[in-house]
């Protein structure tokens, strides 16, 4: 096949250092494409911002200040105040951490089931696969935070509930992504060749299809925080997610919506945050995309 | 065709029965007594009981199932633990204002969507192209409750021409259909460039060129034409988004519609209208899906689908 002869990693994987190559691989593909460049260096400030700044702000997140309630932005308060009279830059450098975390971590959980459900289905096939897949179609029919909100019913309404509830909503989606990629791998020669050699289904699955199938996983994770991190600000917006006091930033927004009519500022700056949030992994995972895409090698 | 419809049909039988049965599962996971619920916190132990007999609570779990979808197939869903109303009495007025925002959004993304791709591929490198791409990246990224607040604040609020709040008249219609269709909007123009620039450096393209024919019966008739195919498909997945911005834009702009109600509901723990309302979203976008397979089949006669 000539699938075979076109995979550059081939010779290598029988040292198996096939991870490490994907790796550099990687890297090389991703600093020649500028738009992965440019998310990557976005969501890195962010990450900077989320973990330093909260050690720089000069207010406290918390700490009302009733003097000074719903004033506009100012020297002194970066991005104005709210109905508290704390300072909103404050509390939006500490709500980028909490938010990204949210995002990030539920896209790891669902991100991980969802792969190990995609690469047994695929895998294996069969009725395992069939099961597997009529289960995914199940959770695939709640569109968007509708599954969440139903678990989130059940739950309660807390940043670890939250969490579980994206998560649920990131298995499907991997677990399709993941089965597809496994089905175009499984069959080739040197899949084959292992078999031969006695190797084991899991070091099958873990040293030669896994590293393989990186790059839809890397760019369909780089999508789904961002679409992680919509939803979890938009659940603590409706007040099924953060509660108050948390700064985080659907729930700011939830806050600046009750003074929208005399304090505009207090939720344009927030959603403009999670805005750039947002942005970033997109532009990332869409450059990525590009950088990767083996039709465009 | 007909068998491909039948088959696909078919094939919603176990998805719909999952469904249900998430959403029958969804009072029973519930920490607490739902009878405790509705008695209230100090209600007397007989009173309890009893509504736990008015209700089946005191059956099997299988047979309360049985109920439950039979009813369900009736669009019979109790009553609400709040109002006393007949779920479907709460619901059905809420679902067509749902309807209709998702409609006229969705129309909205289509219509914005091709035009601004169609412009960007036809002019590629332009400053429009660039404008558009960028233009649609943010839209593709804003919060919409956000971009809702935004859009009140300024058309509303500072400028007096819109009505912040409410749904039914034309006035009222244009900002929640901007915000729940803006992001629909960004992906289908870029899907529409991208399925464009794909057909347009195809040979036939060049061919239709050397006869001479006019730019606009070449982009319209001839590209346009072959490039749908990506884009439908992008037109169907934006079907969820759409059902589930729509809580959020409900929220923002209090409009009593189904998203708004399901949310309210959670918060008052009114578990009969929380449950139907979440199980009708789920079925009306299974058969959406259904719709958008069958149209690919119509529009593409090479796809195969098993």
């Amino acid at each position: 096949m000539s699938s075979n002869l076109s995979n550059p990693n081939l010779e290598q994987s029988q040292k198996g250092s096939l991870f490490l190559n994907n790796l550099k691989d990687f890297y090389r593909r991703l600093s020649r494409n500028k738009a992965a460049l440019i998310g990557g260096y976005l969501i890195l400030f962010l990450i900077l911002v989320a973990i330093f700044g909260p050690l720089f702000t000069v207010h406290d997140p918390n700490e009302p200040d009733y003097a000074v309630k719903l004033a506009g932005p100012s020297a002194e308060h970066w991005f104005g105040t709210d109905h508290h009279g704390r300072d909103i830059f404050t509390r939006v450098i500490h709500g980028i951490g909490i938010t990204m975390t949210i995002g990030v971590l539920s896209t790891i959980l669902g991100g991980v089931v969802g792969i190990i459900l995609g690469i047994v289905s695929g895998y294996y096939g069969g009725k395992l696969d069939t099961v597997i897949m009529r289960l995914m179609d199940i959770l695939l029919a709640f569109p968007g935070i509708l599954l969440a909100l139903a678990l989130i019913s059940i739950l309660g309404a807390s940043r670890q509930n939250v969490i579980i509830a994206i998560a649920l909503f990131a298995v499907p989606t991997f677990a399709r992504i993941v089965r597809g990629s496994t089905l175009s791998v499984r069959n080739l020669e040197y899949i084959d060749a292992m078999k031969a050699l006695g190797a084991s289904d899991f070091r099958i699955i873990f040293l030669h299809i896994l590293p393989n199938i990186l790059s839809p996983i890397i760019v369909q994770g780089s999508i789904f925080i961002a679409s992680a991190v919509l939803s979890a600000s938009g659940l603590s917006f409706l007040g099924l997610g953060e509660q108050p006091p948390s700064p985080e930033l659907g729930a700011l927004l939830s806050d600046g919506r009750d003074f929208i009519w005399d304090a505009g500022h207090i939720a344009f700056f927030p959603g403009l945050v999670i805005m750039l949030i947002v942005l970033a992994f997109n532009v990332f995972g869409d450059g990525l995309r590009d950088a990767l895409d083996p039709k465009m090698r | 065709m007909l068998k491909f419809i039948i088959r696909r049909l078919l094939q919603l039988i176990p998805v719909l029965l999952g469904v249900t049965i998430i959403v029958f599962s969804l009072m029973h996971l519930t920490p607490g007594n739902p009878a405790h619920i509705i008695a209230g916190e100090n209600a007397p132990p007989e009173t309890v009981a009893q509504i736990e007999k008015r209700l089946g609570l005191d059956e099997p779990i299988p047979v309360q199932f049985y109920h439950f979808v039979k009813d369900a197939v009736m669009l019979d869903f109790g009553n609400s633990w709040r109002t006393s109303l007949p779920v479907t009495t709460e619901l059905w007025p809420r679902f067509w204002v749902t309807f209709e925002l998702a409609v006229y959004s969705m129309i909205f993304s289509i219509v914005v969507g091709m035009a601004a791709g169609i412009i960007s591929a036809v002019r590629q490198y332009s400053w429009a192209d660039v404008t558009v791409m960028l233009v649609a990246l943010f839209g593709l990224s804003m919060p919409n409750f956000w971009l809702g607040l935004m859009l009140m604040q300024w058309f509303s609020i500072n400028l007096g021409w819109l009505p912040p709040t409410g749904w039914g008249s034309p006035e009222q219609i244009i900002l929640p259909v901007i915000t729940l269709g803006t992001s629909g909007a960004a992906v289908i123009a870029r899907m529409t460039r991208s399925s464009m620039l794909d057909v347009i450096s195809q040979d036939y393209i060049r061919t239709a060129r050397a006869k001479g024919l006019k730019e606009r019966v070449i982009t319209y008739r001839h590209a346009l034409k072959n490039a749908l195919i990506p884009i439908v498909t992008v037109i169907g997945l934006q079907f969820g988004g759409l059902l589930a911005g729509a809580v959020l834009t409900e929220s923002v702009f209090a409009i009593n519609g189904m998203g708004k109600l399901i949310v309210d509901r959670i918060l008052a723990r009114d578990f009969p209208v929380v449950q139907a309302g979440i199980l009708v979203i789920a079925v009306v976008f299974v058969f959406i899906n259904l719709l958008v397979d069958i149209s690919y089949k119509f529009l593409n006669k090479r796809i195969d689908m098993d």
